[in-house]
């Protein structure tokens, strides 16, 4: 009997994954669901495996079993040896789309486990130190030392010590907690209960967003898994570690990816901002000593632990270490997972791996690093993907999404969109996010109605000062960093704000006050780069 | 959602979410599970579960409600028959989420029995313009695909 791969994706999902998985079955099939490789153009991507290999088949549907099983139908050859795969490095992503998510044997088979096999033959303090080296920094998006702060963790003295992973995902052009949630669970779950060991931890918490509703099962799933084999729970694996991991789910708030909005969240209350410090790793789930960090930062920590903190290190890019997990998103031609070593420069990636827009059009311009990101033009194409290399040149990578936007884009629309969002998940916590974002948008309204340069021009002047107060005066980075879309658009596409040459000079005065941004993200403690 | 649950006697209805709320007692920040179950089970949080759930969990009223009230999922009245959630996050608005929105929104305007939201990403942003239909992803939406989604599920 024939042995078909459809992937159990939410992606794959949404355009008819589970519809052909029931055809093939109901053909008479053994259907196998992996998660998906992240070659997200061509999901439905099915995979008939013989001897091993697995063939791929592009965008199936339903009518289409009866030609996939007799091989008539057209296949894209050897998954593995596509080159938008071969091309890639893939690390964190390794085992995603290859193996069954739940499938704990095959995560063993795969090389899971070893991570922590050999931290619970280590000293705590030496598990930190490897993270250290390998200079892993957070992936949630302030680019954080991950060592530095489980180090933090560990020389507090406490009774309780927790874990808390961050899955709220909530950044547009951001998928790649939920795709790892989704197809290699069992990464995130060794990840957390290595950090547990390492810090002195004995409880975890998880905080999805409910708007990843298979992430949450396939998790809760993974988790009961991990317990019957003894890789949770009290005396994990004959050592003498104990950690249980509870799921919590978001309840539709932005806010809540913010480190210490989702600490009053998995408290029980509402998510609103906390003042720092305290510092989470010191006082933070219930005033404990806490590790947050992202999905991709723990689920990267078993490898670091399994193959050593200096394999890891010497991939990577200046102060960029390791791999970046790209999210392609939006208008673009071949969406998906590009997991690769930071460093490559953002051409590359969006017209390389990306293959330019969907619609056929020119790029207008790319946003980094979710709605808080900036809008960076084709003429800055040649910069690396990278942390300070972004920073330099005020922009960010954030958590790694890129949404690519065809020359229909309207920036002043994108620079309104950023001023409504940011009032629309303010948490409500401090004035300048609260109410000058409400003011933006509006200011951005008399902008592009104006009918004369002079009424333009002092509107502009409103709008820097806005920028300004909202960068220096909030408490986190959603106030702080929503100046940074608004500033990029104005910058780089002034003639979409109807400025015609004179008014020029006003315009690059709003839209040069970069200094303020980084102004803000000191004042958050690095909340955001 | 059957008529059942949004015609329950409050009676009733007290007893179902003591318990639902009990249930969490052993619970680190029980609030948001229960105030989660609330809502999966019985589809909206009504104002008379609020003093129930306070005097499970030793809170004031106003904690719990300060909570329903900051969190979007926890609506506040009864589900209508259809939910439709349509995203409006950058990377759908670049294959013309913003037009399908307006379109969609203006379709169901006087049909009390279709909701029409907006939501800011599914985390399915290479496929979009993406939405919810009732709980169910899916991507690359038309106005024609939302339309026939909605209407094949309402007549079966
Ligand atoms: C408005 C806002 C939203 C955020 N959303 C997320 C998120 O969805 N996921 C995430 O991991 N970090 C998010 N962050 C960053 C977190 O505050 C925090 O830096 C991160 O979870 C730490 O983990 P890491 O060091 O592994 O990145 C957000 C920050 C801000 C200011
Ligand atoms: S900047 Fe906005 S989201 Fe952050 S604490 Fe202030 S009001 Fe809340
Ligand atoms: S922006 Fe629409 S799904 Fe992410």
């Amino acid at each position: 009997m024939t042995t078909v791969w459809v992937p159990c994706d939410a992606a794959a999902v949404s355009v008819g994954a589970d519809e052909v998985a029931d055809a093939f079955a109901a053909a008479g099939a053994t259907v196998r669901r992996n998660g998906s490789r992240g070659m997200l153009w061509l999901e439905p991507l099915v995979e008939v495996e013989t001897d091993g290999v697995r063939m791929g088949y592009a965008n199936v549907t339903p009518a289409d079993v009866p030609d996939v099983l007799t091989g008539s139908a057209e296949s894209i050859g050897a998954v593995e040896d596509h080159e938008w795969l071969t091309a890639q490095k893939r690390v964190t992503f390794a085992r995603v789309g290859v193996i069954e998510p739940t499938d704990i044997a095959a995560y063993q088979e795969h090389g899971g486990y070893a991570g922590l096999t050999r931290a619970l033959a280590m000293d705590p303090a030496a598990v930190v130190q490897e993270v250290i080296e390998s200079g892993l920094r957070g992936r949630g998006g302030a680019g954080f030392p991950t060592g530095i702060k489980w180090e933090t963790v560990r020389s507090a003295s406490a009774d309780l010590k927790f874990v808390a992973c961050n899955a709220d995902e909530g950044d547009s052009g951001t998928f790649a907690d939920r795709m790892l949630m989704e197809g290699d669970p069992f990464s995130l779950i060794e990840g957390m209960t290595i950090a547990a060991h390492a810090v002195g931890a004995s409880e975890g918490y998880i905080y999805i967003r409910s708007e990843y509703p298979h992430a949450i099962a396939t998790f809760r799933r993974a988790i009961e898994i991990a317990y019957a084999h003894g890789f949770l729970g009290q005396g994990i694996r004959g050592s003498d570690l104990s950690f249980d991991l509870h799921v919590r789910v978001g309840a539709g708030a932005y806010i809540c990816g913010e480190e210490t909005s989702m600490l009053d969240s998995l408290e029980g209350r509402r998510g609103e901002v906390r003042a720092k410090p305290p510092i989470p790793a010191l006082e933070g789930l219930w005033g404990k000593p806490t590790v947050v960090n992202n999905v991709i930062s723990l689920a990267t920590v078993p490898m670091i632990l399994a193959d050593g903190g200096a394999a890891y290190g010497s991939l990577g890019f200046e102060k960029s270490r390791g791999t970046s997990v790209f999210q392609l998103a939006g208008n673009v031609r071949r969406g998906g997972i590009v997991e690769l070593e930071f460093g490559i420069p953002i051409r590359d990636l969006v017209a390389g791996f990306g293959g330019g827009t969907r619609s056929g059009r020119p790029i207008k311009a790319v946003q980094i690093g979710g709605p808080l990101g900036a809008y960076v033009p084709p003429e800055q194409f040649d910069l690396e993907l990278a942390y300070e290399t972004l920073a330099e040149n005020d922009a960010m990578i954030g958590h790694g999404g890129v949404v690519v936007f065809d020359d229909t884009m309207d920036a002043s629309a994108m620079a309104r969109f950023a001023m409504e969002f940011c009032a629309k998940e303010s948490c409500g916590k401090c004035t300048p996010c609260r109410i000058g974002s409400v003011r933006g948008t509006e200011v951005i309204d008399r902008i592009t109605g104006a009918t004369d340069d002079g009424v333009r021009r002092t509107q502009l002047t409103i709008l820097d000062e806005l920028c300004t107060t909202m960068a220096k005066g909030s408490l986190c980075a959603m106030g702080g960093l929503t100046p940074m879309p608004v500033r990029s658009a104005l910058k780089h596409f002034p003639e979409d704000f109807g400025i015609t040459e004179h008014a020029d000079a006003d315009a690059s005065a709003a839209a040069e006050s970069a200094g303020d941004i980084e102004s803000a993200t000191e004042a958050t403690g690095g909340a955001r780069p | 959602m059957d008529d059942a649950r949004q015609s329950q006697p409050s009676a009733v209805r007290e007893h179902d979410v003591r318990q639902l709320a009990q249930r969490h007692l052993g619970e680190r920040g029980a609030l948001m599970p229960i105030l989660h179950e609330v809502v999966d089970r019985l589809g909206y949080v009504a104002e008379e579960d609020i003093p129930v759930i306070a005097d499970v969990l030793n809170l004031s009223r106003a904690d719990v409600h300060g909570v329903v009230t900051f969190y979007h999922d926890f609506r506040r009245t009864p589900p209508p028959a259809r939910q439709v959630q349509l995203c409006r996050g950058e990377a759908c608005q670049s294959v013309g989420a913003e037009d399908l929105y307006a379109s969609v929104t203006s379709t169901y305007a006087h049909a009390p029995e279709v909701e029409v939201r907006e939501v800011f990403c599914l985390g399915n942003c290479a496929l979009g313009p993406s939405g919810l239909l009732d709980g169910r992803l899916v991507g690359r939406l038309t106005p024609e695909r939302v339309a026939a989604l909605v209407g094949a599920e309402s007549s079966s």
